[in-house]
C-alpha cells in the first residue's frame, strides 16, 4: 500500500460537521522530500483537513476514511495518542505568527516546554542550547536576542521563524504549513519561503503546505492538489498543473491570479497604443500654466530628496493629462504623537492624480501607505506645502466646508465584513451617506442606491438584505457602491481586495475599473500587491517607512525601477509561473 | 519610571480630593459635635468654648489646613489648663471615645486586615478554579452549576448569606463560633475558627464575580491562536490551562488588589454579622453615634487602602505584560532585507 517514501497518505478523509460535508473524499500524498501543496480558496475546506490529520478538529466534527502517517493509521486515535503524535512526528506552522505564542511569555519560556514535551528535555541548560540550535536553523542572525524575547518584540518573519524552529523540534518527519506567508510582506514572505524549501532539502522532510496563493505554489512546491468546497478538482505535479491545468476550476483559478508578467504586458501595451511620448509630458509644465510639475518631481521636499523621476521613456499618456487634477499634494508629512515620542508615518510625499487615473500605492506593512489615504481623507492631521483636493484646499475652509471637501472623497476599506452595519439592510447602509448630508428625498435616495447597485453589477434586489447573506466579495461591492454614492472625485481603496479569494478579487478589481471608466474619478489604489497594482494602475507610488522611494507610471516603476528597494519588491513577489519559465523546477 | 511617578501623584491627587470630600461632611451635616461636647445645659459661651476647644471657630479653609498638617505633625486641642493631645499621624480626635482617631483605627485594623487576606485569598482560589473549570466543561453539568451558583451569589445580598451561615454552623450544627474576633497572637488556631465564617460569606458573595470572569476570559483564550499552537506542539491540556491562566493574571491581579483594598477598608455588614471588631464595625458605631472625626478617619483610610490597592495594580501592569511596559519598545523590524535606506534619490539614469 504504502512505499517507504510516502510519508502521509490521506485517503478518502471525510469531515462533517452538523451533518454538513466539509471535505468530502479527499486523497493526497505527501513524500519525504518533497512539498504538496494543498489549494484552494476560503471555505474549500484545505485548513480543515490540516486540522482532521492532526487530530485538532473542532470537536463537533465528524472525521472518517484513512489518514496514515508513516503507515499508521492516524483516525480514530483517541485524544491522548493524538497528542503523542503530534508531539513526536508533526510540526505544525499556521498563519498568523503574531497570534501563534502566547503574549506574556518569553520566546525561551515557551521552548523550554516544548522541548520538555517533544525531546523529553529536562534540564534548563540543555533546553537553552537545543533552542539556540533551533532557531539558529531557521536563519534567525541572534538566536539568543530572540530568546530572550517576547514575541510583540519580534517582527512577523521573525516570529514565523520562531513557529517554525518550535515545529522542527523533535525532529518530525512531516511539517504541516498552514498558509505559513499570507499575513508576512512580500520580502518576507520570499524569505520564509525560501527557508521552507532548504528545510526539505536538508532534513528530508515532507511538507504539506496549505496555501490560497497559487504564486506561492508556483514558487515551492512539487505536486499540487486542488480542493474546491472540499472536493478534489485536480492532483498533479506542480509543472504539469500550471503548465497545462485540466479542470476547468483550475484553469479559471490560475488566469484569475495578478501575475507581475502579465501586467508589465498590460502597462507597456497601453502606454504603446495610446499616442503618449515621453517629450509631450515633460514639454507640460510649461505650456500648461497651472500645473507645477508632474507626479513624479512634485515630490521633491525643501529638505532635498527629489523622489526620483524624471519622465521616462514611456511616460503619461496624452489622454490623461488633458484631464484636470484632482489630487495635488507636495511634500505631507504626517506625525502620531504617541507618550514618550513621536513617530513620523510619512516624510515629504507628494502625489498628483487626474480625473480618471488609478495611482497604486504600494509598501509593506508600516510603509505608511494607509495613512497616506487617511491623510487624504482628513481623518489624520497632515502638514503639507500644497494640499489641493479638485482645485480647494480644505485647511483654508471652515468648518463646514472642510467636510463638503471631504466628502468628495470616498472610501473602501480591507475588510468588508466588519465596514458594514451587521444590523443595517445593504440599502440603508449605501445610502447612508446620502441621508447623512440631508435634503435628499427617499425616492432620489432609492434610485441612486439602486444605481450605484448597478454601477458594482449587483441586483436591485440586494437592497433589502443584510451584509451576513452576501460573500465577501460582494460585500466589498456594496462598499465600493457606498463609497461612490456621493458621487466623490476621489475614491481612496485601501487594500480593497486583500481579504477576498483570488477569482473575487480579479472580479472586484474588474468592477472598480469599469466605475472608474464609466464615472471618472480619480482612485488611490493602496496594496501590498504589487501584481495587483500592476494590473490595474497607471502611476505608481512605492513608499517604504514613510517615504516615496520611487514613483512614476506603472511602466516606469515596475518596467524599469530604479530604486533598489522596488527591485527587491518585484524579485519577491511570487509568481506561479517563474519555475516554469526558468525550467529548474524539480517536479517530475 | 515617568509614567509610574504620574500614577503616583495622581494618586495622591484622589486622596486630596477625599480629604476634602469627606471634611465637607463636618459642614453638610445637620450635628455640631461641639454641642454634644458641650453637655446640658449649653450655654452659648459654653458652646462657643467648645468650638474653640475642637478649632472649629476657625474658617473652613484654615481648620482643612490645619487637619493636613497634623497627619505628618501632630496636634493639640485646646490651650492652657486643658490639653488634649494628639500624635504625629493625626487623623483627628473622637471626643466622645476620648481616643485620637490614629489609635482607633490602629486597634480595628487588624481585625479588618485578618477577614480582608483570608477571604481574598479564598474567593480568589475558589473563584479561579470554578471558573477554570467550568470554562474547560463548556455546557457540561459542572459548567451549568458553577453558572447557577455564581448568579445566586452574584445577587444575593450579604446580611442574607451571612446569617444563613451563622444559623447553620454555628447554631444548628454548632461546628463554628458565630462571632467575635481572637488575635491571632492568643493562637492562629482560634484566630482562624472564628474567621472561617466570615471568610467564606465574603469568598463566596465575591468569589462568584471571579468565576464568571475566569470562566469566559478562558473561553475566549482557549479559542485563541496561540492555543491552538500549543496545543499541535503537543503539549499537555494542563500545560495549555497554564499558559490560559498566565494571560488573565491582568484582569485578575486587577480585580484581587481592588478587592483586597476595598476589603481592607472595612465590610460594614459582614463585620455586623460576625461581631468582629474591625474597621467598618468602627465606622458604623460612628454613624451612629455622630462621632464625625471618626466617620472623617475611617472613610479617609479606606479610600486611601482603595487607592493605594489600586495603585499597586498599575504598577504591577507592565510587570505582567511586557506589551504595557512602554519606553522599552526595543530596537525591533530589523529583520527585512538591508537596503540603502538613506539615499533614495540616487537616480542612475
Amino acid at each position: 500500500m504504502s512505499t517507504p517514501d510516502e510519508l502521509l497518505l490521506l485517503h478518502d478523509l471525510q469531515v462533517r460537521i452538523a451533518g454538513r460535508s466539509i471535505v468530502t473524499g479527499l486523497d493526497l500524498t505527501v513524500r519525504a522530500g518533497r512539498i504538496t501543496a494543498l489549494v484552494g480558496e476560503s471555505g474549500s475546506g484545505k485548513s480543515m483537513t490540516a486540522l482532521a490529520t492532526i487530530g485538532l478538529q473542532p470537536r463537533s466534527a465528524q472525521v472518517s476514511g484513512s489518514a496514515r502517517l508513516g503507515g499508521e493509521e492516524l483516525v480514530g486515535r483517541s485524544a491522548q495518542e493524538m497528542r503523542r503524535t503530534r508531539s513526536r512526528e508533526i510540526g505544525m506552522i499556521f498563519q498568523e505568527p503574531g497570534q501563534s505564542l502566547s503574549p506574556v511569555m518569553k520566546v525561551s519560556t515557551g521552548f523550554r516546554h516544548v522541548l520538555a514535551v517533544r525531546e523529553g528535555i529536562r534540564s534548563r541548560a540543555r533546553a537553552a542550547a537545543r533552542t539556540r540550535e533551533l532557531l539558529t536553523s531557521v536563519g534567525l542572525p541572534d538566536p539568543d536576542r530572540t530568546a530572550a524575547s517576547y514575541p510583540h518584540e519580534l517582527s512577523g518573519g521573525e516570529l514565523q521563524r520562531v513557529v517554525i524552529a518550535l515545529a522542527l523540534s523533535g525532529d518530525p518527519s512531516l511539517l504541516i504549513a498552514d498558509e505559513p506567508t499570507t499575513a508576512l510582506d512580500v520580502t518576507v514572505q520570499r524569505g520564509i519561503l525560501d527557508l521552507l524549501v532548504r528545510l526539505v532539502d536538508e532534513l528530508e522532510i515532507g511538507v504539506l503546505l496549505i496555501t490560497h496563493d497559487m504564486g506561492v505554489v508556483g514558487e515551492i512546491a512539487d505536486d499540487v492538489v486542488v480542493l474546491k468546497d472540499g472536493d478534489v478538482v485536480e492532483t498533479g505535479p506542480v509543472r504539469r498543473l500550471l503548465a497545462a491545468p485540466e479542470a476547468p476550476y483550475t484553469q479559471a483559478l490560475l488566469s484569475a491570479v495578478p501575475r507581475l508578467s502579465e501586467s508589465l504586458e498590460r502597462v507597456s501595451s497601453t502606454a504603446a497604443d495610446r499616442p503618449a511620448a515621453g517629450g509631450a509630458a515633460a514639454d507640460r509644465p510649461a505650456a500648461d500654466g497651472d500645473v507645477e510639475g508632474t507626479a513624479a518631481n512634485s515630490a521633491d521636499g525643501p529638505g532635498g530628496e527629489p523622489a526620483a523621476l524624471a519622465d521616462g521613456p514611456g511616460g503619461e499618456p496624452a489622454a490623461l493629462a488633458a484631464e484636470p487634477l484632482v489630487v495635488r499634494v507636495e511634500s505631507l508629512s504626517v506625525e502620531y504623537h504617541r507618550r514618550g515620542g513621536s513617530h513620523r508615518a510619512l516624510e515629504d510625499v507628494g502625489m498628483e492624480i487626474r480625473r480618471g487615473e488609478i495611482h497604486g500605492l504600494v509598501g509593506e506593512s508600516g510603509s505608511g501607505k494607509s495613512t497616506w489615504g487617511k491623510a487624504l481623507a482628513g481623518l489624520v492631521p497632515a502638514q503639507a506645502r500644497t494640499l489641493e483636493l479638485d482645485g480647494v484646499d480644505p485647511r483654508t475652509l471652515g468648518a463646514a466646508g472642510r467636510r463638503a471637501a471631504y466628502a468628495r472623497v470616498g472610501l473602501v476599506f480591507q475588510d468588508p465584513a466588519s465596514s458594514l452595519n451587521p444590523r443595517r439592510t445593504v440599502g440603508w447602509s449605501i445610502g447612508e451617506p446620502l441621508q447623512l448630508a440631508g435634503n435628499v428625498p427617499r425616492t432620489e435616495i432609492a434610485r441612486r442606491v439602486k444605481h450605484a447597485l448597478d454601477v458594482v453589477r449587483l441586483p436591485a434586489s440586494y437592497t433589502s438584505r443584510l451584509p451576513h447573506e452576501l460573500s465577501g466579495g460582494q460585500r466589498q461591492r456594496v462598499s465600493i457602491a457606498r463609497a461612490l454614492i456621493l458621487e466623490p472625485a476621489l475614491l481612496i481603496a485601501d487594500e480593497p481586495t486583500s481579504a477576498l479569494d483570488v477569482t473575487i478579487q480579479a472580479h472586484v478589481i474588474e468592477v472598480l475599473r469599469d466605475a472608474i471608466e464609466a464615472t471618472r474619478f480619480a482612485c488611490v489604489f493602496i496594496s501590498h500587491d504589487l501584481a495587483v497594482v500592476g494590473s490595474l494602475a497607471d502611476h505608481v507610488t512605492v513608499l517604504r517607512r514613510g517615504r516615496a522611494v520611487e514613483q512614476g507610471t506603472a511602466g516606469e516603476v515596475l518596467g524599469d525601477p530604479q530604486h533598489e528597494y522596488t527591485r527587491a519588491l518585484l524579485a519577491s513577489v511570487p509568481d506561479p509561473a517563474r519555475r516554469l519559465r526558468e525550467g529548474d523546477g524539480t517536479a517530475a | 519610571m515617568i509614567r509610574s511617578l504620574q500614577r503616583v501623584v495622581r494618586s495622591l491627587g484622589v486622596l486630596l480630593v477625599v480629604v476634602g470630600l469627606t471634611f465637607a461632611i463636618f459642614y453638610v451635616a445637620p450635628i455640631d459635635p461641639a454641642l454634644r461636647m458641650c453637655g446640658k445645659p449649653c450655654s452659648p459661651e459654653d458652646l462657643e468654648a467648645a468650638r474653640g476647644f475642637m478649632g472649629f471657630d476657625q474658617p473652613w479653609w484654615v481648620q482643612l489646613g490645619t487637619f493636613l498638617a497634623a497627619i505628618f505633625t501632630g496636634r493639640t486641642f485646646g490651650s492652657a489648663d486643658v490639653v488634649v493631645e494628639c500624635a504625629a499621624p493625626c487623623l483627628g480626635y473622637s471626643f466622645q471615645l476620648h481616643q485620637s482617631v490614629t489609635e482607633l483605627l490602629a486597634d480595628r485594623f487588624p481585625v479588618s486586615l485578618s477577614i480582608a487576606l483570608g477571604a481574598v485569598a479564598l474567593q480568589a482560589v475558589l473563584g479561579i478554579a470554578a471558573g477554570a473549570l467550568a470554562a474547560r466543561r463548556q455546557g457540561g453539568i459542572l459548567d451549568r452549576v458553577v453558572t447557577g451558583v455564581s448568579v445566586i451569589a452574584a445577587s444575593a445580598p450579604a446580611f442574607v448569606v451571612g446569617l444563613l451561615a451563622v444559623v447553620v454552623f454555628a447554631l444548628r450544627l454548632g461546628i463554628l463560633p458565630s462571632g467575635g474576633y481572637q488575635p491571632f497572637s492568643e493562637g492562629p488556631l482560634e484566630w482562624a475558627r472564628h474567621l472561617v465564617l466570615p471568610w467564606a460569606t465574603l469568598a463566596f458573595l465575591n468569589g462568584a464575580i471571579y468565576a464568571r470572569l475566569v470562566r469566559s476570559s478562558m473561553i475566549e483564550q482557549l479559542g485563541l491562536d496561540y492555543v491552538r499552537t500549543a496545543r499541535a506542539t503537543g503539549l499537555s491540556e494542563r500545560r495549555i490551562d497554564g499558559y490560559a491562566l498566565r494571560n488573565l493574571a491582568l484582569p485578575l491581579t486587577t480585580l484581587i488588589a481592588l478587592d483586597i483594598g476595598a476589603l481592607l477598608g472595612g465590610t460594614v455588614i459582614t463585620e455586623r454579622i460576625f461581631g468582629q471588631p474591625g474597621l467598618g464595625a468602627l465606622l458604623l458605631d460612628a454613624t451612629a453615634t455622630a462621632d464625625l472625626p471618626v466617620i472623617v478617619g475611617t472613610t479617609l483610610v479606606g479610600s486611601l487602602l482603595i487607592v493605594l490597592a489600586n495603585l499597586s495594580a498599575d504598577l504591577a501592569r507592565p510587570l505582567l505584560d511586557r506589551r504595557l511596559a512602554v519606553g522599552r519598545r526595543s530596537s525591533r523590524r530589523p529583520s527585512t532585507p538591508a537596503l540603502p535606506d538613506q539615499n533614495p534619490q540616487e537616480n542612475p539614469s
